[in-house]
């Protein structure tokens, strides 16, 4: 599979990989978790726009507004194919993961929340889906109850089931944790929410662009992602919400575009998506990301899949061997393309910066999931994380230069 | 590289000198780095004079922070609480010795924020404090 002539192309296409680092190293790039690099395709179709279509977009009359407000509205269309769903109405543009959890936080659940009501999360959430759902438990005086986790960094399913008796408003999860790499059961958590009347927020940051979502099956109510971890640019990420709910929300920022109508007196919100989507749009990253999901599928979500399964479970194998190394979250087969761990009597900033010199990147820290960490018990970890670019000698790399640690170290 | 682990550092790392607590101190003072995680936690103590007697650590974190702790740990026995508030940016490199990164300047700066702010009997530390 490693094999595969087209993985062993891929990498030529992001021309990040001809530079070098710390002058003479060649670039092994393991924190695609943080964000994702370029290709070609990607930063072309961003220069073609600029060179040749720029202008704003949806009421201009002239020819290059007609040209933009084309091409950003196809990567709307491709990204909701993207997902399986048929409304491309449905696909919000943000400015990434974060925005879209906060919209949701503060639109529908400012509106239909009240006092004593209860939201569920995990212990295993990114900050981004839990100080959203803080501020608003603030604010309206919520309930916050959390779904544990099993020794192996799963989401205990049980006390989740136990929690649901509690008739919750909403249960907001992530698909795949961006520490422990464990991709939860979002299907079956789904189910298990609508079953008992509960609505459901996936946080699909680290799983839409590892492998195929198909949200008309996952049936979420609100799903959230970023462009930029999947090999497109910064500053664009996605709401998708079910057509219903989206229609009931209020706004969430006033200005152009999100409106049908302005007098002295007041205003009449515009249709959705634009309802959600006031100002100038980020233009260029939205047809950025339109370029991102066409390359994406060209190469074949369930062949990156298959690509980064094996290379998990090559990473695992090969860190699980070097001494002092213990990795959390569970087994390969339960995971993502997300491999954190401890490094016995070095701190994970020590870890990274020697790699570093070896023109490895990692990242260390707690990955913005301090409670998570907390509940690890480790101040922090270090994380390796692959995407489609990366190859088994990548790997060996980073083990290479586990051994240049533990000298310097011992 | 070579530098940024230099012996001395890692010397004060692996065998701190400073680390422990002092029951009965003049002086405390905790504080962590929201980036990462360190924390830091000092005790300082004074004879009647004013003189800096004893001076502990306790934390946890990378090795640049705690030899940092360490290193301004032991360069304040001695000296006096004025001069504690007089500690600067400049000086922790100095005794660190390396050229450091912004974000692992961090790391070294947290036992200045920490020991000024001790000196200064402030309830909460802010950044300015590493200048």
């Amino acid at each position: 599979m490693l094999q595969l002539k087209k993985f062993e192309k891929i990498k030529s296409d992001f021309p990040i990989f001809n530079r070098k680092v710390h002058s003479d190293k060649p670039l092994v790039y393991l924190d695609s978790a943080a964000t994702s690099q370029k290709p070609l395709q990607v930063i072309k179709a961003m220069d073609d726009f600029y060179r040749n279509s720029n202008s704003n977009i949806h009421r201009g009359i002239h020819e290059l507004a007609e040209e933009a407000t084309g091409l950003y509205e196809a990567a709307r269309t491709r990204i909701a194919r993207f997902l399986h769903i048929d409304n491309a109405r449905q696909i919000i543009f943000t400015r990434n993961t974060t925005e879209s959890i906060n919209l949701v936080a503060q639109t529908w659940g400012r509106k239909v929340l009240q006092k004593g009501d209860l939201i569920v999360l995990t212990r295993m959430e990114h900050h981004s889906n839990l100080v959203p759902w803080y501020m608003l438990k603030e604010e309206k005086d919520l309930r916050i109850a959390f779904i544990e986790l099993t020794e192996s960094g799963e989401l205990d399913l049980e006390q989740y089931s136990a929690l649901l008796e509690q008739n919750p408003k909403l249960v907001a999860f992530t698909h795949m944790s961006n520490v422990l790499g464990t991709i939860n059961p979002a299907q079956l958590i789904t189910h298990m929410a609508h079953d008992a009347g509960t609505l459901v927020l996936i946080d699909g940051a680290q799983s839409a662009p590892h492998f195929p979502v198909n949200l008309t099956e996952l049936d979420a109510d609100f799903f959230a992602f970023s462009a930029h971890k999947m090999v497109g640019p910064t500053g664009i990420g996605v709401l998708y919400g079910k057509l219903a709910l989206l229609e009931k929300m209020p706004p969430f920022l006033g200005g152009g575009d999100m409106i049908r109508k302005v007098t002295f007196e007041g205003f009449k919100v515009n249709s959705i998506p634009y309802k959600f989507e006031a100002g100038t749009p980020a233009i260029a990253e939205g047809i950025g990301f339109g370029a991102a999901i066409d390359y994406l599928e060209s190469v074949g979500m369930e062949t990156i899949a298959r690509h980064e399964q094996e290379l998990t479970r090559y990473a695992m194998h090969a860190l699980g061997s070097v001494a002092g190394v213990t990795i959390v979250g569970p087994e390969a087969e339960k995971r993502g393309g997300v491999v954190s761990f401890s490094f016995e009597g070095v701190h994970p900033h020590d870890v990274a910066q020697i790699l570093d010199s070896e023109g490895i990147a990692v990242r260390a820290g707690h990955h913005c999931a301090m409670p998570l960490h907390q509940w690890l018990n480790l101040p922090a970890t270090t994380r390796a994380s692959l995407y489609l670019y990366n190859k088994t000698e990548d790997i060996d790399a980073l083990v290479k230069g586990l051994a240049v640690v533990r000298k310097i170290f011992t | 590289m070579d530098d940024l682990y230099r012996e001395q550092i890692l010397d004060h790392y692996k065998n701190p000198r400073q680390k422990g607590q002092i029951e009965a101190s003049d002086y405390s003072f905790e504080d962590e780095n929201p980036l990462c995680g360190d924390f830091l936690h000092i005790d300082l103590k004074v004879d009647d004079k004013g003189i800096i007697t004893e001076a502990k650590f306790e934390g946890h974190g990378c090795a640049i922070s705690m030899a940092s702790a360490d290193l301004v740990m032991e360069s304040l026995l001695g000296k006096t609480i004025e001069d504690a508030k007089k500690l600067s940016k400049q000086d922790i490199m100095d005794m660190l010795g390396i050229e450091l990164s912004p974000i692992r300047l961090k790391c070294a700066l947290l036992s200045l924020k920490v020991t000024k702010a001790a000196a200064y009997e402030l309830q909460e530390a802010d950044d300015n404090l590493m200048e």
